[in-house]
């Protein structure tokens, strides 16, 4: 049994005052979503990822179409109990503690009474919020605010997560542990239904991604499926403001900003621009790949999209 | 049923039900306090006050207090109350909040002097707020008319009401028959002459629809009055003639050389009794008539009396 | 169900308490029946009246001024700041959420009422040293005063159940003002003809009616309440809050979340 089934959900919004106008936020869609799997939900901002979770959430109606999560109707309330959900940029009642809030949600997720506090407890350790109590949400930093958020969507033990760009305003490390947290719900039998706009995050992580665009969808497959054609490169980047002649040659596309500079190269010519470097006594400042591989993928699935839009015009 | 159509459902029907039930209550409630916005006259009798409380919209306020003056005074005539205790606090409140609301005044001239049932009786208050008005609107004759007409028809003081209906008539614009009602006053000229132009006067300048029944009323008994009176001459006439009563109505009409029975303003012919009495056939229907009723005649109430 | 709804409407009533605007607001109405200990003292003999009068509307005042700037925050807050989504997310219907909301407004201000009755018997006592029996009208002045708040808190969570934050108060204060004048409203409508007579009078019975609510003056006078009076105002208060509160949930499940 897949875990959520999307069938034909479409949703148009009717916008201005007096003259209302139709504006389709979401095309017919359909996707399905195995059991267990982490699913990345790409697209750039405003492509209808919000859109489209939130008439998982029931938060919004859909104009036509309907889901199926777990099984069952998605509007069923014992699905609810099933699920955990961290909107995008989440915020708190700011008045409570990280405690309290999780509290709350549980008594609303029914956790049973006697777990609770040790749900809370455990929850907040998982998202790496220690010596935080007391603190009421309102003296959050923003990537605090996340933790809770997603600390929230685990809180009752779901079995499906839905994570509106859960990396939006962390940093590096936060970035990780997020990342390592979807592992580990992952490994815990959970599915895993994610969106961002961020390509290295999904190529990590994701078994299967999907690509929307305008509120349509590109593309659905394993991100192997999707990247295989597309060779890797990698990104070099030096200290210095001018550009040697012996890397010109080895064919490097290359920028300098301030003393930095900037090139990328096939992953093939990495060894010649580090000896050319070398050889011009530059100090190399990082080596990186450059997963561009779902990225390339991604901006050509949108660069067709725009000339058949535009073709058709 | 989906989960949301339940809600629907039952969401509705409640709306439905409460809406009829809290209408229903209400209904009830302006039953048990009939009078519950003119109650606050009772405790709030100070114009000043309640136009500082009324924080500058005035003209609304004194709209509303308008509204309850009128409401108050209908509802209990409705009843024929014996008393109307706030009809004056509530005209007061209203005239200070706006000074030119003629038809106050009118309104109270109309229905604060005359003595219960009709009115409040309590011409002096009517003279106290009729005097206000024209320190307020000293242009407007209708003020110095109204005023004239409290002293000649509440208080017969002849002597005020001239001097109210002479200074009325300089007023600019005056109606002219100001002027003939001062002369009129100052001869005691006949008196349903004088009351008729009086209270036909009324009809014709008063704004509010209340008044002007009021004055149709007065010029109903009035004719009533004159004619009862003309046919009481008429049978005592008869008897000296005759040396009997006449024996109805129609031997009294044709002795006196009229054309068919006389007939009161509702068509209804005058009725003899065997003492020779000239009396009107529906009493109730001229509630202001002085003559013609059977005697200790008393007004029915209607559904119950007000105190 | 019935404990998400209590759940919600205890976390409605924390967050009132923990808002520093509602300690002012009963600060300011404490002190304003403080105030009219000095009032009374200007005027002798009328003192107890003062007392009383400014007492209690202090209390109806700013009670309404707290039912109306929590009210308007309950939902259209939750929306702005997205604290709804997560709550909906969950095994939360939303007639459950209205519900709850409605309670935890309407404890908070049964609660508020409590303290700031407190601040006008403390006054009282102040001025007459002793309670009289009919100083216990004072106590019917302020259920109907807790009445009054139940009926402005389900309109303020149907006003915000569709509009913004700032129009939701307007409403619910303009309603508040007319409803004041709910009497003279259908005496306005009795005078008036035709079809124009039912539509007035339909818009009087659909206003509320705070007319009947408001006893300050003649309770300040010592003049008894009728029992009648008070169980059917009882009765008015709990329709009418229950026909916004429907209403609310009417519109509110299906409102789309943008």
């Amino acid at each position: 049994m897949p875990a959520i089934e999307i069938l034909g959900l479409e949703k148009t919004y009717s916008v201005g005052f007096w003259r209302k106008r139709l504006k389709l936020a979401l095309h017919p869609l359909s996707l399905t979503v195995e059991d267990g799997e982490i699913f990345g939900f790409l697209g750039p901002n405003g492509a209808g990822k919000t859109t489209t979770l939130k008439l998982l959430m029931g938060l919004v109606f859909p104009s036509a179409g309907s889901a199926r999560i777990l099984g069952r109707e998605w509007t069923d309330p014992s699905v609810k109990a099933q699920i955990g959900f961290l909107p995008e940029q989440p915020y708190f009642y700011d008045y409570l503690t990280a405690h309290e809030l999780l509290e709350y949600y549980g008594q609303l997720s029914g956790v049973p009474a006697k777990q609770r506090k040790q749900r809370v407890e455990h929850v907040l350790d998982q998202v790496g919020l220690r010596d935080v109590q007391g603190v009421q949400l309102r003296k959050f930093s923003k990537g605090m605010l996340q933790r809770v958020g997603i600390g929230q969507a685990i809180l009752h033990d779901p079995k499906i997560v839905f994570f509106d760009e859960p990396m939006s305003g962390l940093d590096p490390i936060g970035r990780r542990e997020v990342r390592d947290l979807m592992s580990q719900l992952k490994s815990e039998g959970k599915t895993v239904f994610f969106s961002t706009h961020i390509l290295s995050d999904a190529e990590t992580l994701c078994d299967r991604v999907a690509i929307i665009h305008k509120g349509e969808l590109r593309g659905v497959g394993a991100v192997e499926d999707l990247t295989s054609s597309v060779q890797g490169t990698v990104e070099v980047i030096w200290h210095g403001s001018q550009v040697p002649a012996s890397i010109k040659a080895l064919g490097a596309g290359c920028h300098v900003t301030g003393d930095r500079v900037r090139a990328t190269i096939n992953e093939s010519q990495q060894d010649a621009i580090i000896d050319a470097l070398r050889r011009e006594r530059l100090r190399l400042i990082a080596i990186t790949p450059v997963r561009t591989s779902l990225e390339a993928y991604f901006v050509e699935k949108l660069r067709r999209a725009e000339t058949t839009a535009g073709s058709t015009k | 049923m989906k989960p949301r159509q339940k809600t629907t459902m039952v969401a509705s029907a409640c709306l439905i039900l409460s809406l009829a039930a809290s209408s229903f209550l209400l209904h009830r409630i302006d039953r048990l306090r009939p009078q519950g916005a003119a109650d606050d006259a009772l405790f709030l009798s100070s114009p000043k006050v309640i136009q500082r409380a009324s924080l500058g919209y005035d003209g609304l306020m004194a709209c509303i207090y308008w509204t309850r003056a009128v409401q108050y005074f209908g509802f209990r005539h409705h009843y024929f109350a014996t008393s109307y205790n706030q009809l004056a606090p509530l005209l007061e409140i209203t005239t200070h909040l706006d000074p030119h609301l003629m038809v106050a005044y009118e309104f109270g001239t109309s229905f604060l002097a005359p003595k219960p049932p009709h009115g409040a009786g309590e011409p002096e208050r009517a003279i106290e707020l009729l005097q206000y008005g024209i320190q307020q609107n000293p242009d407007s004759w209708k003020l110095y008319y109204d005023l004239g007409f409290v002293y000649y028809m509440e208080l017969h003081d002849y002597k005020k009401a001239a001097e109210t209906f002479e200074r009325g008539s300089h007023v600019p614009n005056a109606h002219p028959f100001l002027k003939v009602l001062a002369a009129q006053m100052a001869q005691h000229a006949g008196e349903y002459e004088t009351a008729r132009m009086l209270w036909s006067a009324t009809y014709q300048t008063a704004q509010d629809a209340q008044i002007k029944e009021n004055a149709v009323e007065h010029l109903r008994a009035l004719r009533v009055d004159e004619d009862v009176e003309h046919l009481q001459q008429a049978v005592t006439r008869f008897g000296e003639r005759t040396g009997r009563l006449p024996a109805s109505i129609a031997e009294l009409a044709s002795a006196e050389g009229l054309s068919g029975a006389p007939v009161d303003p509702d068509g209804h012919a005058y009725k003899l009794t065997p003492e020779g009495r000239v009396e009107i056939r529906v009493p109730d229907d001229f509630p202001f008539a002085s003559k013609g009723l059977p005697p200790g005649y008393k007004p029915a109430p209607k559904y119950h009396q007000l105190q | 169900m019935r404990t998400r709804i209590a759940y919600i409407a205890s976390n409605t009533f924390r967050e009132a308490v923990r808002d520093r605007v509602l300690y002012n607001l009963i600060a300011f109405a404490l002190l304003l029946s403080g105030a009219a200990i000095f009032v009374g003292q200007i005027s002798i003999e009328i003192e107890k009246l003062v007392v009383i009068n400014l007492g209690l509307t202090a209390v109806s005042l700013f009670g309404i001024v707290i039912a109306i700037f929590i009210g308007i925050g309950l939902v259209s807050k939750e929306i702005e700041k997205r604290t709804l989504y997560t709550v909906l997310s969950r095994p939360v219907r939303r007639w459950e959420f209205i519900v709850g909301k409605f309670f935890g407004l309407a404890g908070t201000l049964v609660v508020n009422t409590f303290f700031m009755a407190i601040g006008v018997f403390a006054a009282l006592f102040y001025v007459s040293h002793k309670f009289v029996r009919a100083d216990a009208l004072i106590l019917v002045a302020l259920y109907f005063i807790v009445l009054e708040f139940q009926i402005i808190c389900s309109l303020t969570l149907l006003f915000s159940s569709f509009s913004s934050p700032l129009l939701s108060a307007v409403f619910a204060f303009s309603l508040f003002v007319i409803g004041s004048f709910a009497e003279d409203l259908r005496n306005f409508a009795s005078m008036a003809h035709g079809f124009s007579r039912w539509l007035a009078t339909g818009a009087a019975y659909l206003v509320p009616n705070f007319s009947a609510f408001n006893v300050i003056t003649s309770i300040a006078h010592e003049q008894p309440v009728a029992g009648q009076l008070i169980l059917q105002n009882t009765l008015y208060a709990l329709f009418y809050a229950t026909m916004a509160l429907s209403g609310a949930v009417l519109i509110f499940e299906r409102r789309d979340l943008k």
